[in-house]
């Protein structure tokens, strides 16, 4: 299979992951989009300088073809599947143990008023 | 920088979103355990992707700008960091966006992520009840 082709099913990967799986709901959060306008800066930043310097080479069948700051455009896709896979786990670690220490912190009260 | 290139980038990135940690103290090396849990899958899934890119010849490396560093299936040690160093800055700026701003990122927010010896103990006692009741989360 293409980059291309591996880049589309990634998204769409992790969008049923993100709201299917996890339930996390990220795409839907401007919370999500605030911290996603910032990560994309830095990545057609850092993305451009390996592109640009040729630290990373892209065969040219593998790809579409149309360049943004020196990477293929599905670096794009590459790297939303990447940021937002990794926010939604996040969230759903963060969601699951604090969870848990507020409902700890409950036990612990009830506890100590019966002795 | 020739070899130190690539190497170099990744550490530019854990300087310029350090001050995230240090200054606004998100608290996300302080819960260092909790985010190697979340980067575990990404880890995986995008490690498996480069190995199968590499044996696919969808993309190749420099061996002038990178350490020279090959891990199994011919990955540099610097991209096998990359899946580390990229998920770990873009957790920083989701926790400084969630501070900054106080908009709902789908968790509680934590009181308290240092563990003092209480909470630490109700959270080892709570983890298990978290299991059980994990169908009640979904909502």
């Amino acid at each position: 299979m293409s980059y291309s082709a591996l880049a589309v099913l990634a998204v769409i990967g992790v969008l049923v992951v993100d709201l299917a799986v996890y339930r996390t709901r990220m795409v839907t959060r401007p919370v999500f989009w605030v911290a996603y306008a910032i990560v994309i800066v830095f990545q057609l930043l850092m993305n451009g300088v390996l592109t640009g310097l040729d630290v990373v080479v892209y065969d040219p069948d593998a790809i579409w073809g149309p360049r943004l700051a020196y990477a293929p455009v599905e670096d794009l896709l590459f790297g939303f599947a990447m940021v937002t896979l990794t926010l939604a786990s996040w969230a759903a670690v963060n969601r699951r143990a604090n969870t848990a220490r507020r409902r700890g912190l409950d036990t612990d009260t009830r506890r100590s008023s019966t002795r | 920088m020739g070899s130190w290139t690539y190497a170099a980038l990744l550490a530019g990135c854990l300087v310029v979103t350090a001050p995230l940690e240090l200054v606004l103290r998100v608290r996300v090396y302080a819960r260092w355990r909790r985010f190697l849990l979340a980067v575990l899958p990404e880890f995986v899934v995008f490690v498996a992707w480069v190995l199968y890119a590499i044996a696919q010849g969808h993309w190749d490396y420099s061996a002038a700008l990178t350490l020279g560093v090959r891990l199994p299936g011919g990955i540099p040690v610097e991209e096998v960091l990359f899946f580390l160093v990229v998920p770990l800055c873009s957790v920083l700026a989701l926790e400084a966006v969630r501070k900054v701003t106080g908009w709902d990122a789908g968790y509680p927010a934590s009181p308290d992520d240092s563990l003092g010896s209480i909470a630490a103990r109700n959270e080892r006692g709570a983890d298990r009840g978290a299991e059980s009741g994990k169908g009640m989360e979904a909502r």
